[in-house]
């Protein structure tokens, strides 16, 4: 349970994004300096940190939807030049058409991408299964609860089938019990799905409790201080999770390192 | 009584405002002050002999003309202005201006130029109601949630799918609105134009009854589009209720 | 908008359409737009004189006595709207019927029952401004906290003490809101009073202007009452952002 160096993670596994020396300047605030990190492939790796350490940022650079002042962001051995179809973005605010049923939510990005309707939605369908809001293809988003929302920015963001999900604190904005069953669903479909997530918190727990590597960011300008990856409980059953003793260190010892950072 | 309440107390108010218009014309505060039956009394007779319907078949032309031609230039106006920020810099300092003017001082100069006909009244209509079309359009456009735009651009939309798929969508219930509100102003400048430019019309039933002093005749008509108006715009409202039902909400936690 | 890297101010876009202006009226497309530097010059020229100065204080006064009116009789009405449900259910239907309602065709009732003077001007602008006063003083005073209220009764305010130190000032952001609004409707509403009576003010000079054709005064006019509502509403916003700050953290 050592820090593991960035350095010496590239060598270990495949990488599915590498984020290169990425700087980012608004006006004249620093953002992002020189950041450095791998995302190792089919594995889910957070990005934790006091608010205001540009991990959002991070997140919608890698996604292409912000420009890198500098440095560069490889996804796949392929630099970013802007949004691709490798990569889908589950938002904070859900970012869920009110004037669409949950169908033609979760059909969205492939109605851009111009798949005909029919094959859109039997896609959509599937995953409006998995996602488990079958008998709600009907329904618009003001009928639903925000849980329920946010399953369904997951399902349109899975329906596009890209290798490389970017959740930007998709649970802040559904309640704690919510939450919780989704972070169990999260590790499921981790398993299932083979793709490599991004996920961006500021919770301790749901960061430690959901990930593969942990990258923690420290603010102003933002820098990637430690990379901790838990090894002794990802593979016990949900329920067990919370106490184990690795567990419970490292939501300590993650605490120690941030708490002068909070105001 | 609870469940009723509501209406009951609506009724009372109806009530209370038309007891007071009959007890203020039985005294009578003014001799140009008919009771509130006298009033219906003409309007019922207006209605039966026909009249007030060939009067609104006038009146409602520069409206319905002015109105249309207002939506069409104002709403592409509009999308343009929010659209674009050249554009913007250009156009909408001048329609700010005429939203805080008093652009009925435009009449006269509008009857200059195109004489006292139907031209002018379709004019008056739409210097009213353009500039309140044009502004809802243009800053509901500017107003759609960013995250929806980033949302589509990250999912690969091309612009003219950003402006179909997700401005259109998003900005239609204050477009909508912003038409409601030109239609309430097009009825202002429908009626002024009528009293200023030519009687015609309602217009028309209001100048005539006022100079040879049938007053309740006058009353009525004035009632009438008063009541029109409030109606119509009333059943706009409830129209943009059931079309955009749901659309403004739905977004994060609410 | 930015030009070569330079932010152009807001509004600068109008000497463009002054300029447009002018060229149109040096190329005589037609008799009704007379170059604006000419509209200027008349205006300069215009302001002096007696008729227009008496037109100006005329229109001034009605505008003035009908805001005033609308404002002292529709914030308490609002207010007490907002705190009575009785009250509220009675008048809110006539309220939001006479927000709607073209107030236009009620002008020919007034003229005959007040006469074709200043005092029609006042009742038409106090009915155009009164009613959005009167809808957002009860707005105001709806969405006032009650732990404000609490606060106050907890700690011993009698209810004037309560309304002059709570309500009202609680209630102050969407007050200043409707009275701005209130404010350029009566602008609307004192013009087309005295359109439609002819004889007062403004619209005795309009009347004036037209019938012999003095179109550069004519416009003249125009830009000084438009330049004059614009400026009121530009003010009016500026006071209203000053109390809004905090509206948002009340």
């Amino acid at each position: 349970m050592q820090p593991i160096k960035p350095e010496t993670r590239q060598a270990v596994t495949d990488s599915a994004v590498s984020v290169r020396n990425v700087s980012k300047v608004y006006g004249d605030v620093q953002a992002l300096k020189d950041l450095t990190l791998e995302f190792p492939r089919g594995e889910l790796t957070s990005l934790l940190g006091p608010s205001g350490c540009g991990k959002t940022t991070l997140l919608k650079i890698i996604a292409g939807l912000l420009p890198a002042t500098s440095g560069e962001i490889e996804v796949n051995g392929q630099k970013v030049t802007g949004p691709g179809p490798d990569r889908s973005f589950v938002f904070q605010d859900f970012a869920l058409l009110p004037w669409a049923s949950v169908l033609r939510n979760v059909a969205f990005g492939l109605e851009l991408r111009g798949v005909a309707k029919s094959e859109r939605e039997a896609i959509a369908e599937k995953y409006i299964r998995e996602v488990g809001l079958a008998g709600f293809e009907k329904k618009f988003p003001h009928q639903l609860s925000g849980g329920m929302r946010q399953r369904v920015g997951l399902a349109r963001a899975l329906s596009v089938n890209a290798q490389v999900l970017l959740l930007d604190e998709p649970f802040s904005a559904v309640d704690e019990q919510t939450r919780r069953k989704f972070q169990e669903d999260l590790l499921q479909l981790v398993k299932n799905e083979k793709k490599t997530f991004i996920f961006v918190t500021h919770s301790i727990e749901e960061a430690v409790y959901v990930s593969d590597q942990i990258a923690i960011l420290l603010p102003r300008p933002s820098r990637v201080s430690e990379i901790i990856r838990p090894s002794s409980f990802r593979d016990k059953s949900v329920d067990n999770i919370r106490r184990d003793p690795e567990y419970l260190d490292i939501v300590d010892r993650i605490w120690a390192s941030l708490r002068s950072y909070v105001e | 009584m609870t469940r009723h309440r509501p209406l009951l107390l609506k009724l009372l108010s109806a009530l209370i405002v038309f007891g007071a218009w009959e007890i203020a014309g039985r005294i009578p505060v003014s001799y140009a002050f008919p009771t509130f039956l006298d009033s219906m009394a003409a309007l019922a007779r207006m209605t039966f002999d026909g009249s007030i319907f060939v009067a609104y078949a006038e009146t409602l032309q520069p409206l319905v003309v002015g109105v249309a031609i207002s939506a069409v230039f104002g709403i592409g106006l509009g999308l343009w202005i929010g659209l674009s920020k050249g554009f913007e810099w250009l156009f909408s300092p001048i329609f700010i201006v005429m939203q805080a003017a008093p652009l009925a001082a435009l009449i006269p100069i509008l009857v200059m130029v195109y004489g006292i006909g139907l031209t002018s009244k379709v004019f008056v209509v739409c210097i009213m109601a353009m500039p309140v079309i044009v502004l809802n359009t243009a800053s509901a456009v500017r107003n759609t949630p960013a995250s929806l735009k980033e949302m589509a651009t990250s999912f690969l939309a091309r612009d003219r799918d950003v402006l179909l798929k997700i401005i259109l969508p998003a900005a239609s219930p204050v477009i909508f609105s912003g038409l409601r509100l030109g239609v309430s102003a097009g009825f202002i400048g429908a009626i002024l134009s009528e009293l200023k430019i030519t009687p015609t019309g309602v217009g028309d039933i209001i100048t005539y009854s006022r100079s040879i002093a049938d007053y309740p005749s006058m009353y009525a008509a004035i009632f009438s589009i008063i009541l029109l108006a409030v109606i119509f715009l009333n059943l706009l409202e409830k129209l943009e209720n059931v079309l955009f039902e749901g659309n403004n909400r739905g977004y994060a936690a609410d | 908008m930015t030009l070569l890297g330079y932010r152009l101010p807001a509004l600068s876009s109008l000497i463009i359409w002054a300029l447009l202006w002018e060229v149109v009226g040096r190329l005589g497309l037609t008799f009704f737009i007379p170059p604006f530097s000419e509209v200027v010059a008349t205006l300069v020229g215009l302001i002096p004189t007696r008729a227009f100065l008496n037109a100006l204080w005329v229109t001034a006064y009605a505008f003035l006595a009908g805001v005033f009116f609308a404002i002292v009789i529709g914030i308490p009405i609002g207010i007490l709207m907002g705190k009575n449900r009785i009250i509220d259910e009675l008048l809110l239907p006539w309220v939001n019927i006479f927000l709607s309602a073209p107030l236009t065709a009620l002008v020919p009732v007034l003229m005959v029952l007040f006469g074709f003077g200043t005092k029609t001007v006042i009742i038409t602008t106090t009915l155009f401004a009164i009613w959005i006063i009167i809808l957002n003083a009860r707005a105001g005073v709806r969405q006032i906290n009650r732990s404000l209220v609490e606060m106050a009764r907890s700690f011993g305010a009698s209810p004037l003490d309560a309304f002059v130190k709570i309500y009202f000032w609680a209630a102050l952001p969407e007050i200043l809101g409707g009275v701005r609004i209130g404010v350029i409707r009566a602008v609307k509403g004192v013009i087309i009073g005295q359109l439609l009576i002819s004889i007062v003010g403004f619209g005795a000079l309009f009347e004036l202007y037209s019938s012999q054709f003095l179109m550069a005064e004519f416009w003249a006019v125009l830009i000084v009452l438009f330049g004059l509502a614009f400026a009121l509403s530009e003010f009016l916003a500026y006071l209203e952002r000053k109390v809004s700050y905090y509206a948002a953290s009340r």
